[in-house]
């Protein structure tokens, strides 16, 4: 029984397609839970993170109190909200008011559906991928217009539309810088472009270059328009108007309360990490080790593969030092242990992840993670450090800055992607041709 | 890349079809029976939905992607925007059904009588549209509709891409100018 | 039961003529000119079903590379899209003038 179940695991693992490509509903189902999990995690330790590198740059310490170092702090915040009070608005109108949450927690949780974490490990490939996701990440404007409709109340209505008209004109940005991106995936040798995303890694792979470094520099003004437009697509700092506690009392979330507020900060973050998937997977080459090409070869393999144990060893390591730190008096000995428990399981975690059966499988998810965790502090690093823009800078900047120069790098990244058709099929036939209507003159 | 999905439709079909044909017909129900236009613009909403899940059941992934980024996230985004700044709560209190709908009612049963007859009475016995055995390929239906499209060799809509382009300029044009306030 | 266990082309058909179907209702009957105007969405995307459809039927006929019913669904959507602009722009010059949304009292022509 054991030894089927074990036959089973294996026989998928060495399979070569995602779960839904194949057909397999029982492991699609468990990739969509793993997939839930890790997100929820990953939402928690934002959060936790948000808040203490945020003090750091602002010289003060953050939550300490809560656990060691304030690590239980998202939990305890997590308790908290669940036991609220639900208030609603008398006014507001109950059935919008209860679904507007959930439009936006489906949109910002269902793009999770084609985000590749390594060349199998996606819930399905789509043959639209990314297509798909900057639809679905679109549907999230009608739930942030719903939410401040039904809310019937000012602040709110005025925040859902400042923050839908912000969005729906980021997106316009968003879309050519990735239609500038997808053009670079039909320089294969073989094949045609591909909007899969798992088809853009391997394009990247097989050009043997990141996109982000390619036709230098159209693929970093590609990056960067995609960068801009994605902070303003999920309304952070320094495109937070909407929601900025001095100026709208929190936006179109005002009248939400406990568990529904606790959504909405659950999607904003969700979209934030789906957001950074796609800029890593169309820039950054996805699950691709650095190097790939540059430095390739058995020892570089090796070196490249032993990191993600290094990595956790090395925050074992912190754990430890912390832990050697703490005030020596009785009431802190319960998060001494504690704290130390940390340390002694993410020393476990590093030590397996040296076994070489789990680093080859571990390395695609680690890279891809790894290149997400850094956009993510880049939005931290963002919140910290810009002042916020007004609303009218904000749409200007939007539509007069981002918008034409995505135009024009789109134009320029093609005829330069196809610079020998253009030059052979455009250029010399209308130059041959004039040089005859110049002869038949005279 | 990815192979194509196997020639057999996966057994899960008739659960999905019907699932989203039910969600579809009641979200169009809702639409047309609802006194408060948001709710009707939110059941709209989840018809589209369920369509693009439907059109992805028939193998055409970039028509349900086209669909979710236009018709979901940007004509019913349109709709709600225009339903708040003309704020129609009062428009819900009044009666509902316009003067004509005992006309309209008996124009559309007859309507249903004819779609009725057409389903019933021109398949005596056989399948109307028996299909012919071929596999579906999913993997590169965006390539083949650029071919159509783009292509020099392939492409035959290339005309009516670019008076679509025109059309959606034109479009703008007239949005702008009959919204606005002074011409 | 066994038909209906099989779904065929002749299954979506049926689907797009009862969403046609709601959508004339729709558009006949109620007075909201924004809720006719969704109703003419719901016709619109009853065609599509309709027109993809085939698309496949004629697919599984003449090999996997008929898709001329995505594509006129594709011009389809942009034209349902553009008339959903114009439309509205419309609805709001004529909100602004007359301060009603209801079909019964566009009748400024009437004699």
């Amino acid at each position: 029984m054991i030894q089927k179940f074990i036959q089973y695991v294996q026989s998928y693992l060495d399979s070569n397609q995602t779960p839904g490509a194949a057909g397999n509903i029982f492991w699609a189902v468990v990739y969509v839970l793993l997939v839930f999990v890790g997100l929820s995690i990953a939402v928690i330790c934002m959060n936790w993170l948000e808040r203490k590198i945020l003090a750091h740059m602002q010289v003060r310490l953050g939550p300490m109190r809560v656990g060691p170092h304030g690590l239980l702090q998202p939990i305890a915040d997590a308790i908290k909200l669940l036991l609220k009070e639900d208030i609603i608005p008398a006014e507001a109108d109950k059935v919008v008011f209860w679904v507007a949450p959930f439009i936006v927690v489906l949109a910002a949780f269902t793009v999770f559906v084609v985000v590749p974490f390594g060349p199998t490990h996606a819930i399905t490939d789509m043959n639209i991928g990314i297509l798909f996701m900057l639809g679905v990440s679109s549907l999230a404007v009608l739930g942030i217009v719903t939410a401040g409709w039904a809310s019937n109340s000012h602040y709110p209505l005025i925040g859902a539309l400042r923050s839908s008209a912000q969005m729906v004109s980021y997106e316009v940005a968003m879309g050519l810088a990735v239609v500038s991106a997808i053009m670079m995936t039909s320089l294969n040798e073989s094949s045609t472009g591909t909007l899969s995303m798992i088809g853009i890694v391997q394009a990247q792979l097989a050009q043997h270059e990141w996109f982000l470094f390619k036709f230098f520099p159209l693929g970093i003004i590609a990056f960067g328009i995609f960068a801009i437009a994605m902070v303003a697509e999920t309304n952070r700092a320094p495109f937070d108007l909407p929601e900025a506690e001095s100026e709208l009392t929190a936006g179109f979330h005002t009248e939400y309360s406990g568990f529904r507020w606790s959504l909405f900060f659950l999607a904003e973050y969700s979209a934030m990490i789906a957001v950074s998937s796609i800029a890593v997977t169309l820039w950054l080459g996805g699950w691709l080790r650095p190097f790939p090409n540059a430095l390739s070869g058995p020892t570089w393999d090796l070196a490249f593969s032993l990191i993600p144990g290094l990595t956790f060893l090395f925050l074992a390591g912190m754990c430890f030092y912390s832990t050697v730190r703490m005030p020596k008096h009785p009431l802190f000995r319960i998060q001494t242990i504690g704290l130390g428990g940390f340390g002694i399981v993410l020393l476990l975690i590093g030590l397996v992840l040296f076994i070489p059966a789990v680093r080859v499988r571990v390395s695609d998810i680690f890279w891809f993670s790894a290149k997400v965790a850094g956009f993510m502090y880049l939005y931290i690093w963002y919140r910290g450090t810009f002042p916020r823009y007004r609303f009218d800078q904000l749409m200007k900047v939007g539509w007069k800055i981002l918008l034409p120069t995505g135009l024009a790098l789109l134009i320029v990244t093609a005829i330069w992607a196809m610079r020998s058709a253009v030059w052979a099929d455009v250029v010399v036939p209308i130059w041959l041709a004039f040089l005859d209507l110049l002869r038949r003159i005279f | 890349m990815n192979p194509s999905v196997a020639t057999n439709p996966p057994v899960a079909t008739p659960f999905f079809f019907y699932g989203l044909a039910a969600v579809m017909v009641i979200g169009g129900i809702l639409v047309i029976t609802r006194k408060n236009a948001v709710h009707s613009a939110l059941a709209l909403i989840t018809t589209l939905l369920a369509q693009a899940a439907l059109y992805l059941m028939l193998y055409a992934p970039f028509v349900a992607g086209v669909q979710i980024i236009l018709y979901a996230g940007g004509i019913m985004v349109l709709f709600l925007f225009v339903i708040m700044l003309i704020s129609i709560e009062r428009a819900s209190k009044e009666r509902q059904f316009n003067k004509q709908c005992l006309v309209g009612i008996a124009a559309a049963a007859a309507l249903g009588g004819l779609l009725i007859a057409v389903f019933t009475t021109t398949s005596k016995g056989q399948m109307m549209f028996a299909e012919g055995p071929t596999s579906y390929v999913e993997s590169q239906n965006t390539q083949a509709v650029a071919g159509f499209l783009f292509d020099r060799s392939t492409g035959m809509y290339m005309f009516s891409f670019e008076i679509a382009s025109l059309l959606l300029l034109v479009a703008i044009i007239g949005a702008v100018v009959m919204a606005k306030k002074r011409i | 039961m066994d038909a209906m266990l099989h779904i065929s082309t002749l299954h979506y058909l049926v689907l797009g003529a009862a969403l046609f179907l709601l959508g004339v209702i729709g558009v006949l009957t109620r007075r909201n000119v924004v809720i006719v105007l969704m109703s003419i969405e719901l016709i619109l995307n009853a065609v599509n079903l309709n027109l993809v459809a085939f698309s496949r039927y004629w697919q599984s006929i003449h090999g996997p590379g008929a898709l001329h019913g995505q594509i006129f669904a594709i011009f389809v959507i942009t034209d349902a899209a553009a008339e959903a602009a114009v439309g509205l722009g419309i609805l709001i010059a004529f909100f602004r003038n007359k301060e009603t949304v209801n079909v019964d009292e566009v009748n400024l022509l009437k004699w």
